[in-house]
Formats: C-alpha cells, sequence, structure tokens
C-alpha cells in the first residue's frame, strides 16, 4: 500500500485559531458562572450514564445511556424503514403511470411543506390511534415466550416500551422516508436514457432494468446525499421525545430536571450524538471510497 | 428486394415495413416508409445527417414509436402488444454508436445479464457462451474488466458480443464507428465483417462506405425522411440513380 497520507502540520494560522478557540470557550464557561450565576457541578453528573448497581452487582446502564440506546435503536431501524419508503416511493416517482407518481409526489410535498413537529404529531395520533392495533404489537409481546422477549430485548430494547419505539421509528421512517425518496428520484433519473436503451435492446423487461441496471447505478451515485440524510435522522430522531419515546433527548430533559445540572447535562448529550453522527459520517465517507474504487 | 448474392431462392421476410410514418410533434421523420428485409439480408442504410436512419432502425426494436403503417419483424407485428415488444427484443440485437455498456458490471456480466434473467440459463451456461462471443469480438482476456478501463474500440467489441449472447435472429448497428478513433475503427468492422460472413441478418447505419461496398448486399439511402433510393452496392455506387444520391455519395467518396 503506497497511499500518500498527508502530513499533520500547524502552521501559524491554526495556532492563532486553536488560541482564539479555546479563549472563546473559557470566556463562555465564564460568563455562564458569573452573569447566570452558575455554578459547574460534574461530581454526580456520570452517573446518569453507568451507575452501579449494588443488587445485580454490577454496572447498569442509567437513564442517559438508555436513552442513548434507544436512539441508536431508533436510528438503525428507522435508517432501514426509511430507506425502503424512499425506494419504493422514489421508483413510483419515476414510473410511467401517473397514479403512482400522483401518490408519491403528494407524500414528499405532505411532508417537506409541514413542520416535522406538525408531522409527528399528527401522524403519531394516526400511529397510536390506527397502525398499532393493526400491528397487534402489545398482543404479541404479551404471548411472547422469554426467548423470543430476549430477542426482542435486545432489538427493540425493554419490551413494555416496545409499542412507543415502535411509534418512534414510524414516525421518523415516514418523516425521513420522503427526503429519501426525493434523493431517490434524482439517482434515477441522473442515469442516461441510453442505459434504458440498452436495457430494452437486451431483451430486459422494465422491473428487471430497474433492479439490475438503473437501481445499482441510482445508489452509487446517491450514497452522499443518502449518508447525510441518515445523519440527519439519527439528530431528527430528537424529535419523537415529543411523542413521549423515551430516547436520549427525552430523557435528558427529565435528567437536567431532577439534578438541574442543566448545561452540564446537555453538553454530555451533545457529546454523545456528536459521538454518533460523526462516525457515521466516517464510515459512510469509507464506504462511498470503496465503492468508488470498485466502480472504475 | 434484390436476387442475393450467392442466390439460394428467396429467403423468409424477417423485417417489414409498410406505409410507415412517424412524427416528432410536428416534425415529420419518416415518410412512407416500405422496406424488406430478408434472413441473411446485409442491408446497409446511409444518407445525411437527420435524415432519419437511427430512428428508422430504432422502429424496429420500438425504442422509437411509430404512428402510421405496420412493422412487422420475425412474425410479431410491432404495436402496442407489450409481448410482442418483448419477443421482438428477445430476437433483435443493437449495437449503439456511444456503446452504452453497462459501467456498474464487468464485461463478462455485461454478457451474462441478458442470457440469465431473459433467456434463463443459468450461471455457468452464460459465463460459457459469453467467454465465445466474447473470443469471437477477440477480447476473452478482458473479461473481467470494468468498461471504463477499455478503449473505445474495445468497448464497441463488448456491446456486440452482449448483444450477440442473446443469440439474436437480427442485428442493428447505428454508427457503430462513428464515436471512434480511426485506429480503432478497423477492429471493429472486422468483427462485423465476420459477423456478416456467418450469415446474421443485418441492419447498419454507417457512414464506412468501404465496409458498405464490401459487405452489403443492399444498400439504402435516406434523405429528408424517406427512402429516395435502394439498389445493390455495386450499382448504387458505380451508377445511382437519384440526384441526391449521387450529390451525397459524391461528398462522402471525395475525401
Ligand atoms: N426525440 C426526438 N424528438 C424530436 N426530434 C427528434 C428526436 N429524435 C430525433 N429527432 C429529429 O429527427 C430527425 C432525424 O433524426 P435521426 O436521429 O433519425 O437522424 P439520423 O439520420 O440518424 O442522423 P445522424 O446521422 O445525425 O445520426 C433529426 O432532425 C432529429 O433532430
Ligand atoms: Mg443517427
Amino acid at each position: 500500500m503506497a497511499s500518500h497520507r498527508k502530513r499533520l502540520r500547524l502552521n501559524w494560522i491554526d495556532c492563532t485559531v486553536f488560541a482564539v478557540l479555546i479563549a472563546a470557550t473559557a470566556y463562555v464557561g465564564y460568563r455562564v458562572g458569573s452573569v447566570l450565576e452558575y455554578r459547574w457541578d460534574w461530581s454526580g453528573i456520570w452517573d446518569y450514564l453507568y451507575r452501579w448497581d449494588e443488587d445485580q452487582q454490577r454496572w447498569v446502564a442509567n437513564l442517559l445511556m438508555q436513552g442513548l440506546y434507544t436512539t441508536l435503536r431508533l436510528a438503525v431501524w428507522g435508517i432501514a424503514l426509511a430507506a425502503i419508503v424512499g425506494v419504493v416511493f422514489g421508483i413510483m416517482r419515476t414510473w410511467r403511470r401517473l397514479f403512482p407518481r400522483m401518490l408519491s409526489r403528494a407524500y414528499v410535498e405532505l411532508v417537506r411543506n409541514i413542520p416535522p413537529l406538525v408531522f409527528v404529531f399528527i401522524f403519531y395520533f394516526f400511529i397510536s390511534s390506527q397502525v398499532m392495533p393493526l400491528l397487534g404489537v402489545e398482543e404479541y409481546i404479551r404471548d411472547a415466550s422469554p426467548g423470543t422477549l430476549a430477542w426482542l430485548e435486545v432489538l427493540f430494547g425493554p419490551p413494555n416500551l416496545i409499542p412507543n419505539v415502535i411509534s418512534g421509528v414510524l414516525c421518523l421512517a415516514m418523516l425521513e422516508g420522503a427526503y429519501v425518496t426525493e434523493i431517490v428520484r434524482a439517482g434515477i433519473q441522473s442515469v442516461p436514457k441510453t442505459q434504458v436503451e440498452a436495457g430494452f435492446s437486451v431483451g430486459l423487461s422494465r422491473w428487471q432494468l430497474m433492479q439490475h441496471v438503473i437501481l445499482p447505478q441510482a445508489v452509487q451515485r446517491v450514497v452522499p446525499p443518502l449518508a447525510g440524510q441518515f445523519i440527519t435522522l439519527v439528530k431528527d430522531s430528537s424529535i419523537v421525545s415529543l411523542i413521549s419515546v423515551q430516547e436520549l433527548t427525552y430523557l435528558a430533559v427529565e435528567t437536567a430536571v431532577s439534578t438541574s445540572r442543566i448545561f452540564e447535562v446537555w453538553i454530555i448529550v451533545a457529546a454523545l450524538y456528536f459521538g454518533v453522527c460523526f462516525s457515521c459520517a466516517v464510515l459512510f465517507n469509507r464506504l462511498e471510497k470503496r465503492m468508488a474504487v470498485r466502480g472504475q | 428486394m434484390s436476387p442475393r448474392k450467392g442466390s439460394q431462392g428467396r429467403a423468409k421476410v424477417v423485417v417489414e415495413f409498410e406505409g410507415v410514418n412517424k412524427w416528432f410533434g410536428d416534425f415529420h421523420v419518416l415518410k412512407d416508409i416500405n422496406l424488406r428485409v430478408r434472413e441473411r439480408d446485409r442491408v446497409v442504410i446511409c444518407g445525411p445527417s437527420g435524415s432519419g436512419k437511427s430512428t428508422l432502425i430504432r422502429c424496429i426494436n420500438r425504442l422509437e414509436e411509430h404512428q402510421e403503417g405496420r412493422i412487422v419483424v420475425d412474425g410479431h407485428e410491432i404495436g402496442n402488444d407489450p409481448k410482442s415488444v418483448a419477443a421482438v427484443r428477445r430476437e433483435v440485437g443493437m449495437v449503439f454508436q456511444q456503446f452504452n455498456l453497462f459501467p456498474h458490471l464487468t464485461v463478462l456480466e455485461n454478457c451474462m445479464l441478458g442470457p440469465t434473467k431473459v433467456r434463463g440459463l443459468s450461471k455457468a451456461e452464460a459465463r460459457d457462451r459469453a467467454m465465445q462471443y466474447l473470443a469471437r469480438v477477440r477480447i476473452p482476456e478482458q473479461a473481467d474488466k470494468y468498461p471504463g478501463q477499455l478503449s473505445g474500440g474495445q468497448q464497441q467489441r463488448v456491446a456486440i458480443a452482449r448483444s450477440l449472447c442473446m443469440q439474436p435472429r437480427i442485428m442493428l448497428f447505428d454508427e457503430p464507428t462513428s464515436a471512434l478513433d480511426p485506429e480503432m475503427i478497423k477492429e471493429v468492422l472486422d468483427v462485423m465483417a465476420d459477423l456478416a460472413q456467418s450469415g446474421m441478418t443485418m441492419l447498419v447505419v454507417t457512414h464506412e462506405m468501404g465496409f458498405a461496398r464490401t459487405v452489403a448486399d443492399e444498400m439504402v439511402f435516406m434523405d429528408e425522411g424517406s427512402i429516395v433510393e435502394s439498389a445493390p452496392p455495386e450499382r448504387f455506387f458505380t451508377n445511382p440513380e437519384n440526384d441526391r444520391s449521387k450529390l451525397f455519395l459524391s461528398q462522402i467518396l471525395s475525401h
């Protein structure tokens, strides 16, 4: 491997910028302390990540980490579902029949022109009253064997909160699915018409063409915007705290209120979100490079 | 049409145009086209730019729709029936000016896609067949590369192999050498001449008059959407009847 890595070197401009940044941070910290008469106290706060459980004699996740796990579950399932929604509606958006095109268009415009919060409130009402009874999640959990429950707990979190998490996932997926739809549509339409002609001339049907020629090329082209959208989804997952899904933001509010260590809690929460989103960004970047190498 | 070079009696008609008209909006692009191509015929279509040559051959596998008249290909009338269109596309191969290979698939995969998905061959059968045709267009060693890694001439030969893997009864070529550098034109024309030798029914749009003269057994000259003249090459090149054909030939052969 003869990869050339750029040497990391600081010149005086970098040093100045760093110095200014550190000074600014210190100043803000100082102002918070003096003007708001805020007393920084980081001592007990870490227990809200993990606490020592006397009964079980081990460290267990406390509110903030539980929230992070729920957020991660929301993100993973949300991304998977949003991708499916996006691909289905994205294909419909380019279909030659009018009805699927209109349906898909209506969905996208609806979501894009309503504030996410309002969408979540309305859609949650619909989910909780219509979809959840239809899915029969609660009955399923009630009747599940301990083995299944253990699996469900890994996948969706504590059994009593599963309906709650699923509502959150559905809301998020429908919300972000609209944006994924637009990305997929743009990807499909960026594949030149000549590819369609080439596919037809070897006898492929429309569906085979989509599956083997158009979609693979479309996906290659939309990896960067999709990655961005998925990271947005992780951040947007905090929205479902408003419908009482007990993810990181929801539990952070509780922790902040009950400890009155507002800044400390939110700084920790910000760091957790940053960690997740930044890791995703790095991961997607790698993926993109790998695909680029294979494509040429 | 004209008696064949080998003259083994009257072969079956595989492509027939009867009073075909086509418009792009208000623009009358094909005007009352009548054309018959028999099995093993090699028809070369020429004419000035914009005369409708591409549109004509693209109507054969319904990459373009005609509005009036009848087109019958291999016994199927081309119309709104998706079944007959699908049947025709299975039996008709097409080679484009810009190659139009699938850039996300390797050369081998390009050649295997149609046979596995459309003809229902197993992977192994399709691979054997692909290698056989890649050998025939003389690039078996490039099988695992991606199209982007090949020269224009190699890509066009892969495109020919990809079509042949479907074992079509008719091959359409739309200016297959126009996008190529001069030194690569010959390698593609040689492959096409081989194919003609093997008895493939071919319709070729090209400006390569040397190729036309040696390979064609029918020259079709188009101008402004009409077939102005059609004749065997010996007559077409030495003694064209139509003034516009004469003008075209003098222009194209002068350089
Ligand atoms: N999709 C289209 N919509 C409108 N007009 C078109 C379309 N395709 C082709 N045309 C027009 O129809 C005419 C014939 O086009 P065609 O491509 O068949 O010509 P050609 O003989 O193949 O020319 P060339 O030698 O340049 O390839 C041209 O004037 C072209 O501008
Ligand atoms: Mg043309």
